[in-house]
């Protein structure tokens, strides 16, 4: 789960790492008062949306007086940003972050993720703060330096002090910069974070660190034992159908292609896009009813298809484990008469009762394609979508 | 031979009183696994379904001679299962549950690495050696006894993969699925050690899918180590970049992780790399040379 800016700088601070003063608002009058009390030469103001590279597309803007930090909150509230990340359509700004200005001498860039292979927590740490860190990496990947944490240890004072000389930090700084690792670690590990990402971690003319930046994202698995972390999701950042398939632990995700999919199992989800693909179509979705569907989940994952108006055929893959192909065409049976749905379906299943789903799909009268194959399958849904692309 | 799970395993199940844990305890004996009890804290004394059912896997090892388990635990209790199980010395612990929060994970790495234990998953289907028993969710009937190893990061593309090679009348020597979280138990390095030293293994299809570097890892194994024929399938080929995939894994970030580079890296490593899912079957035999 993502969450916005200013709620991860809230979390870092309860958890000692220092942060820029400043306060979330959502109207411009706001704006102008929280300018008002921080009290500085200059302010920022910074659009709070689900994505990165927001200055580039003016979503991050300086004002040098209360009365210009208002005029520049009207401009952003309201207004359609769009970066690299947030795809063309862009996202809607509808709270910005006032905060104070800083003097800043340094741009450094730290981030904790979990390491796969080593099956460790990893701090990534570079000088080249301020950029793409995947640029950075791939340009001058001497730039990076890494520390692996031991599981059993946790992380240790002297790998932070190795990451600061490594950045070409030293004296005070390099301690300070390990006391502030030490502090991301524990927000890290005490709020079940998949990702911190401090970017770009600042070094001040008077010689003070801090998060001028700073992008956290949990492990969704470990939400049920932070119930105040899960407040924190903001719906109107996310796709109203994801939103809604969410509802029914139905995990959809929107594509951009007219192909319609409703697969069991993300593996064969994802292959069954792929197909799609490979046989000259678009997939629209992708779409896990998960291993155990009953026809209600069915029903309302058909309903979450046909939501998105692109849609020009759809595709059904089973293979039938836990969840068997009778309850499959049942719930697909009752979709269609109950929602009428009006473009063609293929459905492709295999596995427990197939021979009884394929009996109950004929005996319906309903108008399906049946596959035999996955390759037919897709074939067969690409051509009654319009043909390849 | 198969790997892991043969006809001397003696398999218990750690929440065999709840739903799934009965439903797949009965489905594992009717496919020829000797199921020796369950472990439900709080039960034990009592019977279920005509199995014993002990308070911890200690007691339940002791009783029974167990020496593998399945483990059916809601995810804020499946860590502690399986560290339970490593605890006892169980040899094979296969954790089905989906939905463990990776720092317990880490938890549960660290106790398996000093450990005898071998961990397949979780958030897997399971293992099924056809012919000998199964521990897991894969369903034994599209299942046939032969001389392909299976290993997958997905529970339905694997059922696909042991149902294009069943339909070709090739059987298989054991079908694994190593699960697609983050942290696993088994990798793909594990498992193909596994089907190297496998006298009746003859070739090998491995499942893949986008995120990580796993098989990245593999293919670099394969190159020094493994001799025979392995078809390779990597599934997310059309996935967008920083969506997470159904799978917690199955994320393009930072520009890694992408279908494209793991599927070169097992072309370079000499793996037969299908594009098409429906080819998977049709690459075995053509790699056989049958």
């Amino acid at each position: 789960m993502k969450i916005h800016e200013y709620q991860a700088k809230a979390i870092l601070a309860r958890h000692g790492v220092p942060v820029p003063r400043g306060e979330v608002v959502f109207t411009p009058a706001e704006a102008r008062d929280v300018a008002q009390r921080l009290g500085t030469k200059v302010t920022v103001v910074k659009a709070q949306i689900h994505a990165g590279g927001r200055g580039k597309g003016g979503g991050v803007r300086i004002a040098r007086s209360p009365d210009e930090a208002e005029s520049l909150a009207k401009q952003m509230l309201g207004m359609t940003l769009v970066t690299h990340q947030t795809g063309p359509e862009g996202k809607k700004v509808e709270k910005v972050l006032i905060e104070q200005g800083l003097d800043i001498a340094r741009e450094l860039y730290v981030s904790i993720v979990i390491d796969r292979s080593t099956q460790s927590p990893v701090v990534i740490a570079s000088a080249a703060g301020g950029m793409d860190i995947e640029e950075v990496a791939s340009s001058t990947p001497e730039k990076i330096a890494k520390a692996f944490v031991n599981r059993g240890t946790g992380l240790l004072a002297f790998q932070g002090r190795a990451l600061a000389f490594a950045m070409g930090l030293d004296g005070p700084l390099a301690s300070k910069f390990a006391k502030l690792l030490a502090a991301i670690y524990d927000a890290f590990i005490a709020t079940d974070a998949s990702m911190i990402e401090i970017n770009p971690l600042i070094v001040t003319a008077q010689g003070d660190l801090l998060a001028l930046d700073a992008k956290v994202a949990f492990d969704d698995n470990a939400l049920y034992r932070h119930p105040d972390l899960k407040e924190l999701r903001d719906l109107s950042e996310e796709d109203p159908l994801e939103v809604e398939a969410s509802k029914y632990s139905l995990n959809y995700i929107r594509l951009d292609g007219n192909i319609g999919c409703m697969v069991n199992g993300a593996g064969l989800a994802m292959a069954t896009m792929d197909i799609i693909k490979l046989a000259g179509g678009e997939p629209a979705n992708f779409l896990d009813v998960g291993g155990g569907a009953n026809e209600e989940q069915i029903k309302n994952a058909f309903r979450i298809l046909m939501m998105d108006k692109n849609v020009k055929a759809v595709l059904i893959n089973i293979f039938g484990g836990i969840l068997r192909c009778d309850i499959l065409a049942a719930g697909v049976i009752a979709a269609v008469k109950d929602l009428g749905v009006p473009v063609p379906i293929v459905i492709r299943m295999e596995g427990t009762n197939v021979g009884q789903g394929k009996q109950m799909l004929k005996a319906s009268g309903l108008n399906f394609s049946t596959a035999d194959s996955m390759g037919e399958a897709a074939d067969t849904v690409v051509s009654l979508a319009g043909g390849t692309q | 031979m198969a790997v892991l799970l043969d006809q001397h395993t003696r398999l218990i199940v750690q929440g065999l009183t709840g739903r799934e844990g009965t439903f797949h305890a009965k489905a594992a004996a009717a496919y020829h696994t000797t199921v020796v009890g369950g472990v439900t804290p709080g039960k034990g004394g009592a019977t279920h379904e005509g199995w014993p059912i002990f308070n911890t896997v200690r007691d339940a090892k002791a009783a029974t001679g167990a020496n593998a388990t399945v483990i059916f635990v809601p995810p804020s209790g499946a860590a502690d299962s399986i560290m339970e199980a490593i605890d006892a010395e169980i040899a094979l612990i296969v954790c089905i549950t989906e939905g463990i929060p990776t720092i317990d994970m880490l938890k549960v790495a660290t106790m398996l690495e000093r450990s005898r234990s071998h961990l397949i998953g979780p958030n897997c289907p399971g293992i099924i050696s056809p012919g000998k028993g199964k521990a897991g969710i894969i369903p034994a009937n599209i299942v046939k006894e032969g001389t392909i190893g299976i290993v997958s990061k997905s529970g339905t593309l694997t059922y696909e993969a042991i149902h294009q090679l069943t339909r070709a009348g090739l059987g298989q020597t054991t079908c694994l699925g190593i699960g697609g979280d983050p942290i696993i138990g088994t990798s793909f390095i594990d498992a193909l050690t596994l089907f190297a030293a496998d006298a009746d293994t003859e070739a090998v299809i491995m499942i893949g899918e986008i995120g990580g570097s796993a098989e990245q890892e593999a293919a670099e194994w394969i190159t020094g180590h493994f001799r025979k024929p392995v078809v390779g399938f990597i599934a997310g080929q059309t996935a967008p970049p920083g969506r997470r995939m159904g799978h917690a894994g199955a994320i393009i970030s930072g520009g890694s992780g992408m279908a494209a580079e793991k599927m070169e890296a097992l072309t370079k490593a000499g793996v037969k790399v299908v594009r098409s899912p429906a080819d998977m079957g049709t690459a075995i035999i053509e790699v056989l040379g049958r």
